[in-house]
């Protein structure tokens, strides 16, 4: 079937929607973007490709609304097998590359016993993957590199320790290792897998899954044609796209946010080094926009370093902030400076939340700056990026926009991340059908 | 023996004869400057809007212009330490960068773009033109050089029109303070007959370059108004205004501007000529100078004209009729002040800005705002509303700066102008049609 791509290379993750000739999302991708853009973008192109299976299985087994229990579970199965599988394959590739740095001088006497620790490490990260993976298990992250980085660090440490093999050889070991494996784009057939991962799944429970594993055979065959890409955000020009295939992200961002709410006339959008105000017609068609200027002050990055500072993930900001009674004045939102008045704030007694709420508050005012410059707020207005995710940033943001707005509509999908991407794939889709509206003339 | 790494050198930009011959003008002007001690000849340092080049020649002094210097610094990559220079002196981050490449150049030695030192004015002569911060530089530089100061006052021009009072106000200070005073530094008497000779020659270069500067309404349009604009305003609004090189340059140039309209070709750029014209736009403010090619290039690379620009008469005004007119020596140079660019009202700023749109059949208008220029970017965002109200057509807003490399962020400029591009190719193709 033929699929339009949108791809979003973002600074801190790169995204991708698989869309198909109806104006339907087949499937998205995320990965984070690495050092290696042209990577970045095939991960995340194929994670979208996965996406859009389960899509297409769904549709097998009769559409994408109601399927019964039994269905459900058997999909659930097969995309916690599909990522074990992937989880491996990427594992092997990792091992082994880290083995292959086992030599030269440095291993003269030490050789031997490096190389049987990794084998340990290893061996206790397969077995301990498939729980994992296992249906309903909580990960702290999707990407490789953070999944097998903290659990390499943990188990190293203790068969290092065991095997009285020093810790930072193997720490050093790694972190060479998984820059080269993550920026090796993915290899192997997707179907290949997906078969693997159905094997599993059928070992386990052979009669539900003989009828269901024969139609899901018949939905990978179903062949993903991509037909038209177009790329957007910072990336873009990194990438070996020829000029038609590149669209401007304020585009991509206003044609998104009218896909997934038609009646949005002005797009917020906070990413990781940039907040976009934009205004968009009943079209989707961008109006005006403002962004920042040269300093990514009070961005998403921005709360990336405060997690860093506080020795917390970037998740768990919003929800500490929304238990502050008493949220701190804070007016600088320099990125830079972030970490002194942060320590600053901490050292004179104030509490963490009220700290965090504040920081919260001060994106936000910032942001709101910028949406007034690019012409104000209309209803309705839909909020995109990474920090839309946040719910302290959104509190904020519905208090203000009600102090200086009035009552407006604030949409903010779940799949708000992809909103570029989605723009994108809309292009992609008008583009290969020839028609003109948003792209040359 | 490792082969050793020749690196490929940038490509050299590619000028036309009018643009070289504008280089070697300002080359000699420098050298004439530079040399300015040794030849007995006296300098007036004063800015370049409203500035009374044909007055300054009456008195055989030889006209200096720190915004130019400042202007050729950034050009040549020296501003940034100069700005760093004036910041450990004292002067924030905030302070017109302008000023700061212009101190820090003195604290560095004075050196020209000639590589020689440039002369100590005998007098300032400050025509005050909507630039408040003008005044500051000039006590900077008086205390600096302890040297004659004359401040003539051009009321702005708040209320949309030049009145009799205002030119009288003016002809007053110029009869009973600058002309004076300046015969004092000189030695020179005052001739006004010297004077009509001067403001003869300046309105005739002015036709020329007002049919240069016009010639954007074509399409293609034979010139950048803006980018190329830069090259085409330097000798008039610096000190060759009244002179023959003046005139024979403007007719040069009008020459060469005809010879590419007749064969129906698009502005020079340093890559060569340029491609096809996709986009018209009017822009709004002073450029960048310390990134001038990449900047530039930012545009034509993407088929983007600039047809009329507002930063082409910030030395003055001559879109509605204003010539130096010898008859009315005194006067004529007080309109010319008033005219200027930066003294006019916002509600002005809006009509001329609109009416380029319309004149130039321009796709919108692009307001690059200039982060330590206040007497430009007050207001712009309000005006770049008003535009689009009227026009209906988009409007797009960059922020650079001047002279200070450290406000340059190419990436940022170069997504908003992209989309931009992208906004107005979908305003023009997508109006009414459903998504």
């Amino acid at each position: 079937m033929r699929t339009f791509v949108g791809i979003d290379l973002g600074s801190t993750t790169t995204k991708a929607v698989l869309m198909d000739e109806q104006e339907q999302v087949l499937g998205r991708g995320i990965t984070n973007s690495r050092s290696n853009y042209e990577t970045a973008c095939s991960v995340a192109t194929e994670e979208a490709k996965i996406d859009a299976r389960f899509t297409l299985f769904r549709r097998e087994f009769g559409g994408e609304g109601s399927l019964s229990g039994e269905v459900e579970e058997f999909l659930t199965k097969l995309e916690s097998s599909f990522r074990l599988e992937q989880f491996l394959q990427q594992l092997a590739d990792l091992e082994e590359t880290c083995t292959r740095l086992v030599r030269g001088e440095r291993f003269e006497k030490i050789g031997e016993g490096v190389k049987s620790t990794l084998a340990e490490v290893f061996r206790r990260l397969r077995k301990e993957a498939p729980a994992m993976y296992a249906p309903g298990a909580e990960r702290k992250s999707d990407f490789f590199r953070d999944i097998a980085g903290s659990r390499y660090l943990a188990v190293a440490e203790e068969v290092g320790r065991e095997a009285d093999i020093p810790y930072d050889i193997l720490l050093n070991i790694y972190d060479k290792s998984i820059i080269a494996v993550e920026n090796r784009p993915p290899s192997g057939s997707l179907n290949e897998k997906f078969r693997k991962a159905l094997e599993r799944v059928a070992k386990e429970d052979a009669d539900v899954t003989a009828e269901l594993g024969k139609k899901a055979e018949h939905a990978l065959g179903i062949e993903l044609e991509e037909t038209y890409l177009v790329g957007t955000g910072y990336g873009r020009v990194t990438l070996p796209f020829s000029k038609e295939h590149i669209r401007s992200e304020i585009l991509c961002h206003g044609l998104g946010a009218h896909m997934m709410y038609p009646k949005t006339r002005t797009v917020l959008d906070i990413g990781g080094q940039d907040t976009k105000g934009i205004q968009v017609d009943p079209s989707g068609i961008v109006e005006n926009f403002q962004m920042n200027d040269r300093c990514a002050a009070g961005c998403g990055r921005y709360l990336g370093y405060i997690a860093d500072e506080m020795n917390m993930g970037l998740h768990e900001l919003g929800p500490l902030a929304m238990k502050s009674g008493k949220p701190a004045r804070i007016n600088s939102t320099c990125t830079v400076f972030a970490g002194a008045e942060l320590r600053d704030r901490l050292a004179l007694g104030e509490k963490r939340e009220d700290i965090l709420a504040g920081l919260h508050r001060a994106i936000i005012l910032r942001a709101v700056s910028i949406l007034s410059r690019s012409g104000g707020v209309a209803d309705q207005m839909t909020f995109t990026g990474g920090v839309a995710k946040n719910e302290a940033a959104v509190r904020e943001l519905k208090k203000l926009i009600l102090e200086n707005y009035g009552d407006v509509t604030i949409n903010i999908n779940p799949d708000s991340i992809y909103t570029g991407a989605l723009g994108g794939a809309e292009f992609a889709r008008r583009a290969a059908e020839g028609r003109t509206e948003g792209m040359e003339a | 023996m490792r082969p050793s790494v020749v690196k490929a050198k940038p490509a050299d930009a590619l000028k036309d004869a009018s643009m070289i011959k504008q280089k070697e003008m300002m080359a000699n002007h420098y050298n004439r400057l530079t040399s300015s001690q040794e030849n007995g000849e006296k300098v007036a340092s004063t800015f370049v809007p409203g500035n009374l080049n044909e007055l300054i020649m009456c008195f055989d002094l030889v006209n200096n212009l720190p915004e130019v210097n400042a202007i050729q610094s950034g050009l040549r990559k020296q501003s940034g330490a100069y700005i760093m220079e004036a910041e450990r002196s004292g002067h924030s981050e905030d302070v017109c960068t302008y000023v700061k490449s212009d101190l820090g150049m003195m604290m560095k030695g004075n050196i020209g773009p000639n590589g020689k030192e440039l002369p100590k004015p005998d007098v300032l002569l400050l025509s005050y033109t909507g630039c408040f911060t003008f005044l500051k530089w000039f006590e900077l530089l008086r205390e600096q050089y302890k040297c004659p100061t004359i401040f003539l006052q051009t009321p702005y021009m708040a209320d949309g029109k030049v009145t009799p009072n205002m030119i009288q106000y003016m002809v007053k200070q110029l009869k009973e303070d600058v002309i004076p005073t300046l015969e004092e530094v000189s030695g020179v008497k005052f001739d006004i007959d010297r004077l009509r000779e001067y403001l003869g020659k300046s309105a005739k270069a002015e036709d020329d370059l007002v049919y240069i500067l016009q010639s954007g309404k074509n399409k293609p349009s034979p010139i950048d108004a803006y980018f190329g604009g830069i090259y085409y305003i330097g000798p008039i609004f610096g000190a060759f205004r009244g002179t023959d090189d003046a005139i024979d340059y403007y007719r040069f140039l009008r020459e060469e501007v005809d010879q590419r309209m007749l064969k129906g070709l698009g502005p020079v750029t340093p890559d060569g000529p340029m491609g096809e014209e996709k986009y018209r736009l009017v822009v709004e403010g002073p450029p960048n100078y310390t990134s001038f090619r990449q900047f530039w290039k930012m545009f034509y690379e993407e088929g983007a004209t600039v047809v009329a620009s507002s930063y082409t008469k910030v030395g003055g005004t001559y879109d509605y009729g204003f010539r130096h007119d010898p008859d009315r020596p005194l006067e004529t140079l007080a309109e010319y002040c008033l005219g200027v660019y930066t003294n006019r009202s916002l509600p002005m700023r809006i009509d001329m800005l609109t009416d380029y749109i319309n004149e130039y059949e321009a796709d919108g208008l692009l307001i690059n705002s200039i982060k330590s220029c206040n007497s430009f970017s007050a207001g712009q965002l309000l005006i770049m509303r008003e535009v689009e109200k009227r026009t209906g057509k988009p409007a797009a807003f960059i922020e650079t700066d001047l002279v200070d490399p450290r406000y340059f962020s190419a990436a940022n400029v170069k997504n908003r102008l992209e989309s931009y591009f992208q906004m107005v190719e979908q305003k023009r193709s997508g109006k009414g049609v459903a998504a």
